[in-house]
């Protein structure tokens, strides 16, 4: 049963981010982007990684690719993106090198561990404290709340810059084109 | 017919097809939103990795960095998005080729 899902899953996944890479349409890649991240979630329930899962559909499926969305709705669907490549050898070299990389993780990855040890943090079940949530919040709260606390300052740098960067410059394109073509 | 138990083999290397696939859709594509959403690809990717090895190695650890992955994938959204943005009050299209001068 497991293996039937994967599999599905997995097929799903795939097609989605080839789906992101070959659609023209960037609110299509948008969509397949979804699909990919709502069977990555699948995996996530399969590896019983069930906050993990939920945090996924709700932060990545939703708030995320909404915000995808509304930006190429707010900027207008730019569907005339040349297939001509600038750089001669881009094309080859690009999925040269993408099979090299495929080849080099599966060889790394699968020849030298970093170190194997288990339940270095904690094991994923405890008898007393059971439960998915409660053993990562437990983690995070107490293993990992210096990195917490820095990612709180992380969120309001980002947003702060996204404040700053969205309302200075407000130039019209049509005024700028006038000016300099 | 028999299916193969699924190890964490299985999902490894599906997370290395869907790493490759973002890696090499960033160096295709021109529209910067792609490329974006082809970064997205490739974080997720490294996400599927740590709960995979939480899962193999019995270690809360792994479950607990993907939300760290999660907050730096949600800022770098935040703020390239409004990059695109500004980028896109000046120039009328958002193709990787026309800011290639690092200046507006």
């Amino acid at each position: 049963m497991e293996a039937v899902i994967f599999f599905v899953g997995a097929a799903a996944a795939l097609a989605g981010a080839l789906g992101v890479i070959v659609a023209r349409n960037p609110v299509h890649s948008a969509l397949f982007l979804l699909m990919t991240l709502v069977s990555m979630s699948v995996f996530f329930l399969l590896l019983e990684a069930d906050l993990v899962a939920i945090i996924q559909i709700v932060v990545y499926a939703s708030a995320i690719v909404v915000l995808f969305i509304f930006v190429i709705t707010l900027l207008g669907v730019d569907e005339k993106e040349t297939r001509i490549e600038p750089l001669r050898f881009q094309r080859p070299l690009a999925i040269g090198f993408g099979a090299l990389l495929f080849a080099q993780i599966v060889v790394i990855a699968g020849n030298d561990w970093a170190t194997g040890q288990r339940s270095v943090v904690g094991p994923l079940d405890d008898d007393e404290r059971s439960g998915n949530v409660r053993r990562v919040a437990e983690t995070l709260f107490t293993e990992y709340i210096w990195a917490f606390e820095i990612t709180a300052v992380l969120l309001v740098i980002a947003v702060v810059g996204g404040v700053i960067l969205a309302r200075r410059s407000g130039h019209r394109p049509s005024a700028e084109a006038g000016a300099t073509s | 017919m028999n299916l193969p138990e699924i190890t964490a083999t299985y999902y490894l290397i599906l997370a290395a097809m869907l790493f490759t696939i973002g890696a090499v859709g960033l160096l295709l594509r021109r529209n910067t939103l792609v490329m974006f959403m082809c970064i997205e690809l490739m974080l997720n990717a490294a996400n599927l990795t740590f709960v995979t090895f939480a899962k193999e190695l019995d270690d809360i650890g792994g479950q607990a960095i993907v939300f760290f992955t999660l907050v730096v994938a949600a800022a770098e959204v935040a703020v390239g998005l409004a990059i695109i943005v500004a980028i896109f009050r000046r120039r009328p299209d958002v193709t990787a080729d026309d800011i290639n001068l690092l200046k507006g």
